[in-house]
């Protein structure tokens, strides 16, 4: 398993830089993650998708998908791709250090 | 006398029934078994109806076939489940009360959830072979199709089968081919996930297979909505790809009645221990097959297993001891490529598909993550095991969790 430095701290990634061990994660980290998918700032409208796919993970055991986002959270899914341009599933995940949206193969 | 209601007489639903009425005493135990529809469907034979290798026929039987003798099934809506009463009420007013209740209500597809899909245009230039109507539609609309762009689109995960739409696109490589038109047809796949392949090594092996047959793949297409007048599929990014027939397979979710229990989540699938089915609320309710939010494939092995380990558990959670027969997430999954090959994958929770070969005594091995001839033929076999063998609970020998035996690791 790769690993990289990313806010000063060392983790697991996998090959696309998705972090593979969620309990490495720190906020610092997430504000580096997003500055690379190409956003300057998290402002409190993206920590609170941030902050509800980490407890969401933590029970399920997985990243959430869209849906339990906008069900979890209020935020509309047009919106969510306004606050995570192009893919927020995937982008928040990274962000989030819940790893890739896989499907079975 | 306790009392055992099982809901839904589906692949998960009968496999319990069949199961435990042979290892619980009809003397202590009445079981009971609630569902609407009185046609038990080969739900994996849908993929081929609409390719003509199966007719309707082929597909369904009456549930009725596979009620043990000592399971009484009632044929009715259900209105309610009240958990706190222990008590199921049918649509027919009549009261079910349960000291333990099954939950295998399973999940349907929704295609009204998404604007644009279910109006004038379903069951014409927008199809879905997520349903016996719908894949018998597209099989009559398909023999006489001239041809053009063909879009398959997965709405949300998860889905019944997340291999059915790959495997839906290269039979129709294979089918068109036949036809003579294969070169006026194109075929794209717009997947929400990141690729059609999103494990490593199964994107290592297989991920060629799709260029070799012309399937282009649109990742990360979250549609939004269908344009039937314009034929395009619009994405919340607003991307637009351009379709001449559309086959949708459309969002999932858990039967209505598990949400109005408060049973369910927002997709109305029901939170359960994902090593041993039991409900995450409820002491005497577990939920098995489809219908549980287990993160498992849905998919038919995925029930057969699990059902295989929640017998054993079940008779100990009863008596009140502790279940120790806990579920991997084992999938065992025969994968159609077409041109009468096809692909096995064997994975579970925690490990990805891997190449190898797939012990089964007398009729096996089957090569693992490869195509070949005999995987298909183990594909068409299935429909017998499934009808004869795992209905009527008859146990198969494959190990209910995963096993490394034949895997190549490296």
């Amino acid at each position: 398993m790769a690993t990289r430095v990313i806010a000063g701290k060392t983790v697991q990634v996998n090959d696309e830089g998705f972090m593979t061990d969620p309990s490495e994660w720190t906020k610092e980290i997430a504000v580096e993650y997003a500055k690379e998918e190409g956003i300057a700032e998290l402002t409190a409208d993206h920590w609170k998708i941030i902050e509800f796919c980490r407890q969401s993970a933590a029970t399920s055991g997985k990243a959430p998908t869209l849906r339990t986002i906008t069900a979890g959270t209020g935020v509309s899914t047009k919106e969510l791709f306004t606050l995570f341009p192009k893919g927020p599933a995937k982008k928040v995940a990274k962000i989030s250090g819940l790893g890739k949206p896989e499907g079975c193969v | 006398m306790k009392k055992l209601v099982i809901l839904g007489a589906g692949t998960a639903g009968t496999m319990v029934a069949s199961r435990l009425s042979r290892i619980l005493d009809s003397k202590d135990w009445l079981i009971t078994m609630v569902d609407q529809d009185p046609v038990h469907y080969y739900q994996p034979g849908f993929l081929f109806m609409p390719f003509g290798v199966y007719e309707k026929k082929d597909v369904i039987k009456p549930k009725e076939e596979f009620i043990p003798a000592n399971v009484r099934l009632v044929m009715s809506k259900i209105e309610l489940i009240e958990p706190e009463h222990n008590l199921v009420r049918l649509a027919d007013g009549n009261l079910l009360p349960y000291d333990f209740l099954v939950i295998a209500t399973g999940a349907d597809i929704h295609p009204e959830e998404t604007p644009g899909l279910a109006e004038h245009e379903w069951g014409r230039s927008i199809h879905t072979f997520y349903s016996f109507e719908g894949a018998a539609k597209l099989a009559d609309h398909l023999r006489t199709w001239q041809g053009g762009r063909l879009v398959v689109n997965v709405v949300e995960n998860p889905i019944k089968c997340p291999v059915a739409p790959l495997e839906f696109l290269m039979l129709a490589d294979w089918y068109f081919t036949q036809r003579g038109m294969r070169d006026r047809v194109e075929l794209i796949y717009a997947t929400p996930l990141p690729g059609a392949f999103t494990k490593p090594i199964a994107a290592k092996m297989l991920g060629e297979m799709l260029e070799e047959k012309r399937i282009r793949v649109e990742p990360e297409f979250m549609i939004e909505r269908a344009d039937p007048d314009a034929k395009k599929i619009i994405s919340y990014d607003e991307r637009e790809v351009e379709y001449d027939l559309l086959v949708s397979v459309p969002l999932n979710k858990g039967a209505d009645v598990v949400g109005r229990s408060g049973l369910g989540d927002e997709l109305n699938f029901s939170p359960v221990n994902k090593h041993t089915f039991l409900s995450d609320k409820f002491d005497n309710i577990f939920v098995l097959g489809d219908a549980s939010n287990a993160p498992a494939s849905k998919a038919g092995s995925v029930a057969h297993f699990a059902v295989d380990l929640f017998s054993e558990n079940f008779l100990r959670h009863v008596e009140g001891k502790e279940m120790h027969a806990l579920f991997d997430g084992h999938a065992n999954c025969f994968v159609e490529s077409g041109f009468g090959k096809g692909v096995l994958i064997d994975f579970n929770y925690t490990q990805e598909p891997l190449p190898g070969r797939y012990p089964v005594p007398v009729i096996g091995p089957f090569s693992l993550l490869q195509e070949s001839r005999i995987n298909h033929l183990g594909k068409l076999a299935f429909r017998w095991m499934y009808w004869n063998l795992l209905l009527r609970g008859h146990k198969v020998p494959l190990p209910a969790n995963m096993s490394m035996a034949g895997k190549w690791k490296n």
